[in-house]
């Protein structure tokens, strides 16, 4: 029997979607090797996230009371335990930015081969997983020829599992030695501010590497004048410091749901589309075709930006800036 | 002090592309510096500016095409380059994670480094594994997808925040030596100068075999093979609207107007 373990994450006393998703990519892979899924909860108040990850398909859930907060250095020490007590040969981990936190230190301490931000999982005698690679451009599958190994799998690819369970909820048998613990979290913050709120607005203008430099921003806060829209961006914009980072719209980001998303000059990297797939309807205008923001798009525009905005503009009335 | 950045040459791919054998061919791939490592490098070029004696290494793992590269780095700053290589580097499918980390693990062993940047995730293979891994090989702490560092060397702590999903920051103490993956946006990279292009070709320029490291063919075994590429079938359905820039221009105004989002 070849069973999986889960791991779940919570955040500031709430479980995060993640591990919702991990239940579903655990579930289907332990029904094609032929096992239970267990889950790992680790920090924070462990039995009342036990009662709500008690969900249909999941067979043990080990917790492990100590600490509020996530740490990595916890993490680290439980998993390994708690994989080894369960008898997994499976571990199964959130690709989130708390996952690629430990999940590479966990693998390494188990000697387990590591897959990161898988999209597809298949069991069998060999299990294959799938990913993305060149900014999304192309997939690859990869075998692992090991029946016991890491994976990690990227964020809302897999539905969230519902349905009550009847798991075996127990407090895990795991030593944490206070010693190996190197890091503190002190605290969070909030970035932003700032006086728009982009996850307000119904229209949103949103801007990307496309628009290549701060010099040409005048074209599309224009654009967006012209359509009383709110201008956001992707992220190289704001890591440019060309806008302040309120107006990102991605996983590191805010998440917005407009009823009409123009993206412009976005490839449409999935941390970005994290962030705006829930828009209503989705406009793209980008010169390369295969850009993965189309896979998205309900409208597009496969042409250079810097001949479609100045018409656009002028179809409102505006005036296209001289660049 | 000394800072070890992991520096890599990552391939991007073209708009148009074939895919021949496992991976895209070679024809149209563009080679360029790692965008988090560039980060990574101007951090740690910023921590030697700001304090006396910091040495600025870097080590990457690539072949002799990598050395324009690594040039770039140097000419941004660094003092002095490493690159792992070898022929059995060169016949290698697939670099794993472990694979990588062995590599860079015992460059880092030579160097005894009291501080080790890397980029969060390479923008072709996109693991974000390495330096986690790396860290835990050589027993250090880390931290991963910083993007503040404020670095205490007297006291060994690096004050770090970690940029977190939605807009949120988790801000943690980790105790030096350390490895911390930096974050794109921590700083502004500053571009190379003519005379640090110049100063670049002077600065030593090391290459180590897996036998100068001490290391053999089976530090690159690995359990995990690619087995296809390809590219993904497009999910979308969207409407593609057609012709000159004003007459495409003209059908999203329409668009517009009858969604209600302008008058007019």
């Amino acid at each position: 029997m070849t069973d999986v373990l889960a791991i779940t994450e919570h955040r500031r006393g709430e479980l995060r979607d993640p591990s919702f998703e991990v239940i579903t990519a655990g579930r289907e892979l332990a029904d094609e090797v032929g096992g239970d899924l267990h889950l790992g909860v680790i920090s924070g108040d462990v039995d009342a996230f036990a009662e709500d990850l008690n969900r249909d398909g999941v067979d043990a859930i080990h917790t492990v009371d100590y600490g509020e907060e996530f740490n990595h250095d916890v993490y680290a020490q439980a998993i390994p335990q708690l994989f080894e007590a369960s008898s997994a040969s499976i571990l199964l981990m959130p690709n989130t930015v708390n996952g690629l936190d430990y999940a590479p230190a966990v693998a390494d301490d188990l000697d387990l081969p590591l897959v990161t931000d898988a999209v597809g999982l298949e069991g069998g005698d060999v299990t294959e997983i799938i990913r993305e690679q060149y900014g999304g451009k192309v997939e690859a599958t990869y075998d692992i020829d090991s029946e016991a190994f890491a994976v990690t799998v990227r964020p809302a690819e897999w539905p969230k599992a519902e349905g009550d369970g009847d798991a075996e909820v127990a407090a895990a048998d795991v030593d944490i030695d206070e010693d190996a613990i190197g890091s503190e979290v002190t605290g969070f913050e909030e970035v932003g501010g700032g006086d728009v709120d982009i996850t307000e607005a119904d229209v949103l203008v949103s801007i990307g590497r496309g628009i290549e430099e701060e010099e040409n921003l005048p074209l599309v806060e224009e654009l967006a004048d012209a359509l009383g829209a709110t201008l956001s961006s992707s992220r190289p914009i704001v890591d440019n410091g060309w806008l302040p980072k309120n107006r990102q719209v991605g996983q590191s980001g805010k998440v917005v749901t407009p009823d009409v998303y123009i993206a412009i000059g976005i490839s449409g990297a999935v941390q970005h589309v994290a962030g705006m797939k829930g828009a209503d309807t989705i406009v793209a205008i980008n010169t390369d075709p295969n850009a993965p923001i189309y896979d998205l798009a309900d409208y597009g525009i496969v042409d250079d930006l810097f001949d479609v905005v100045p018409e656009l503009i002028e179809e409102f009335g505006g005036e296209a800036p001289n660049l | 002090m000394k800072i070890l950045v992991t520096v890599k040459e990552v391939a991007e791919v073209e708009d148009e592309f074939q895919i021949s054998g496992l991976d895209v061919d070679e024809s149209y791939l563009e080679y360029d510096l790692n965008e988090w490592d560039d980060y990574a490098v101007e951090e740690a070029v910023q921590t030697s500016e700001e304090n006396d004696d910091v040495e600025v290494v870097t080590v990457t793992v690539g072949p002799e095409r990598s050395e324009e590269t690594i040039r770039m780095a140097l000419a941004k700053g660094a003092d002095r380059a490493i690159r792992v290589w070898d022929d059995a580097l060169e016949g290698a499918d697939y670099l794993s994670t472990e694979a990588k980390a062995e590599l860079l693990a015992a460059v880092a062993e030579e160097e005894d480094p009291d501080l080790i940047l890397s980029g969060v995730q390479s923008g072709d293979d996109a693991n974000g594994a390495t330096g986690v891994a790396l860290a835990n090989k050589l027993d250090m702490e880390w931290a991963a997808v910083v993007n503040t560092l404020d670095l205490d060397i007297e006291g060994q702590v690096a004050h770090v925040h970690r940029e977190l999903e939605g807009g949120i920051e988790e801000l943690t103490d980790v105790q030096t030596p350390a490895v911390l993956t930096i974050q794109s946006g921590i700083n502004e990279p500053r571009y190379a100068s003519l005379r640090g292009i110049r100063q670049a070709q002077q600065k030593p320029l090391d290459v180590n075999e897996l036998g100068d490291l001490g290391l053999d063919e089976s530090t690159l075994e690995s359990d995990i093979e690619r087995t296809s590429m390809y590219e993904p079938e497009s999910e979308g359905d969207a409407t593609l609207w057609e012709g000159s820039p004003e007459e495409t221009a003209g059908e999203l105004a329409n668009f517009l107007r009858d969604k209600g989002v302008v008058d007019g």
